[in-house]
Formats: structure tokens, sequence, C-alpha cells
């Protein structure tokens, strides 16, 4: 924005969009801008800049980490970030799931139909590995999503 | 070239659906790379996970740099990095020269709509099979609740906290809880 590249609002709409296609958030908004702004070298050369430096910073990480690894200090480093991890990722989707679903604020007007998806949706994929044995595939239950999205919101 | 062509297809099609940030991704890669592919171990996962998180960049990319450096070196690492961005890339490309009012589009709305519904899902499983394969232990266990707690605290009152934060307060916990059982081993006299 300090570039003048953008008003306010077309970036609000692009990190709507960014936010709803496939891929990471940042690499998008960042092929969407470039693309808005210099056509496909523009969207080539921004998306190219955002991915270089994590590329360049896990093979670093990896190089280091053979080592780093039998560090005894560096396995108690791990060993405290590792449960810390698995504590935000569960709080981050049952957080999703209950604003999504449920009346709460900052949450979207309570409808019905979502709660009633989120339960659909969850019983398929969690009830799957009961009843055929195998458990859909994360794509799978993606797709079946957007289906009964279009579905149920549709009509 | 077998292997290379592998990796890039499998990384295209988890970049294709891949929604709603890094987090959702992890369900994906543990059941491609992780269980059919077995490219690399739940472990390695989650070592890459916590580096992710630590490190600026997309979990996504930092996920694929590494496995495929991990199957076929640095022709591995760019095929893969390069297969996660490149569908998002067109998606978006296509999306910045065609339509001015994509989200305005009611079907397409309605099925965001609904993915938005499994995406929460899939990090909450990707959670479940986490803690199914952590040790338990009183201090994980412990480390993994206050985690919880302070995060979902954090959400629903959208307070200015990264969860950056809580993994710092975590290493330092893993340090502190280290350096004082040496010290107790030290001081009964082992080595």
């Amino acid at each position: 924005m300090s570039y003048g590249w953008l008003s306010d609002e077309m970036l609000t709409y692009m990190i709507a969009v960014s936010e709803s296609t496939p891929g990471p958030i940042m690499v998008n908004l960042a092929t969407y801008v470039g693309s808005s702004q210099a056509g496909f070298s523009g969207a080539a050369a921004a998306t190219f800049a955002v991915v270089l430096p994590s590329f360049v910073i896990i093979l670093l990480v990896m190089a280091i980490l053979k080592t780093a690894l039998k560090n005894p200090w560096v396995q108690a480093v791990l060993r405290g970030m590792k449960p810390c991890m698995v504590g935000i990722i569960l709080a981050t989707g049952v957080y999703m799931i209950a604003k999504n679903s449920l009346p709460m604020p900052g949450g979207m007007v309570f409808d019905g139909k979502t709660l009633l998806l989120t339960v659909l949706l969850a019983t398929v994929y969690f009830g799957s590995r009961k009843v055929v044995g195998k458990r859909i595939s994360p794509i799978a239950l993606i797709l079946i999503s957007a289906v009964t999205g279009i579905v149920a919101y549709g009509v | 070239m077998k292997l290379l062509f592998d990796l890039f297809l499998t990384f295209a099609k988890v970049g294709l659906f891949t929604f709603g940030g890094g987090y959702a991704m992890i369900a994906l890669i543990e059941d491609t790379c992780v269980e059919k592919k077995r490219w690399i171990t739940h472990d390695e996962m989650m070592n890459v996970t916590v580096i992710a998180e630590s490190t600026p960049g997309p979990i996504a990319i930092n996920c694929a740099t590494f496995v495929g450096y991990r199957q076929k070196g640095m022709t591995g690492a760019i095929a893969a990095t390069i297969g996660m961005v490149l569908p998002s890339f067109c998606i978006i490309f296509l999306i910045s020269l065609f339509f001015d009012h994509f989200l305005e589009i009611s079907w397409i709305a309605h099925a965001f709509q609904g993915i938005k519904t499994a995406v929460g899902l899939l990090i909450l499983d990707a959670g479940i099979r986490m803690i199914s394969k952590m040790q338990k232990k009183a201090v994980p266990i412990t480390i993994m609740a206050c985690a919880f707690a302070a995060m979902l605290l954090i959400d629903v009152l959208a307070l200015p906290v990264s969860s950056f934060v809580l993994m710092l307060i975590a290493a330092a916990a893993g340090l502190f809880l280290f350096s004082v059982k040496r010290k107790e081993s030290k001081g009964g006299g082992g080595k």
C-alpha cells in the first residue's frame, strides 16, 4: 500500500480470495498482487520472491539438523515445543469448527444448516474408518464438502 | 526422473487441495507422504512442523522443500516446492485475469463455505493423530493442555498474541526442565 499499488478495498478483497482459494495464503496473495501490477511476469516474480526465503531456510535448517538433533539441549527444546504445537493445532481446529457452526462472538450469524453440515461431514470422515475399514482421504473430504456446500446453501 | 515427477505430482495434489492455511495441510501430508508413500516418518513430520512453526514462511512450502530434499536432494526439493506452488499460482493468476467478482459467484461461495467446515475437521484430525502418537507422560500432556487452553483463549478473545510466543515459552520450559533434571542426576552421583 505504501507503494501505491493497491487501494484498501482492493487489498481486502485480494486477501479474501487468497484465503479461500487453495494454497498458502501468503503465496496466493503475492501471486495476486504481482499479477495485478505487472501481469504474468509480475505474478511469477512476486511468487518466487515469497517462496525463496522459506526454501532456503529449510535447506539450511536441514543441513544443521542432522548434528543438532543429537544435542541433548536441542532435544530438550523440541520436547517442549512438540506438545505445545499439538495443543495449538488442536485449539485451532476446535475453534474453527466452533466458529463455523455455533453462535459465537466474532463468528457468523448462527445457521442451523452449517451445524448440520459439520455434524454430517464429521460423521462421514471419522465414521468411514469404522464402517468401510479405511478412512476416506482428506482430498475426498474436501471434494465432498464442496459439493455438499453447493447443495446445502444453494437451495 | 520418475521420483522427481512423483514428488512434483504429489505436492501439486496437496497444493491443489490445501485450503485455509498450513494446519489443514498437515493432515494431507500425513496422509500422502507418511502413510501412503512412506517418504518420511511421523516423527520427522513432527520435526518439520515444529521448524515450520518457528521459521517465517508458509508451512506448506517448508514441508514440500523438506520432503523433496530428503528424497532426491536439491532437484527433489525444487520439484516438490514448484509442485506445491503451481496449482494455486495458476488458479490465482486466472482469477486475477478473468474474475473481478470471483467471490460473489454464488455456487463458488457455497462450495467455499462447505470446504471451510471440512478444513476445521482436517485440522482437528491432524491434532488427534499427533496426540495418539505422543508420549503419554505427565510433562508433555501438561504442556499440550496448557498450549491448548492458551491458544483457545487467544482465538476466542482475539488477543494480539501469536502462536509463536507459545512455542517460545514451551521451548523455554523444555530447556528449564532438562537443566533441572540434569542437575538432579548430577547431584545424585550420576554422570
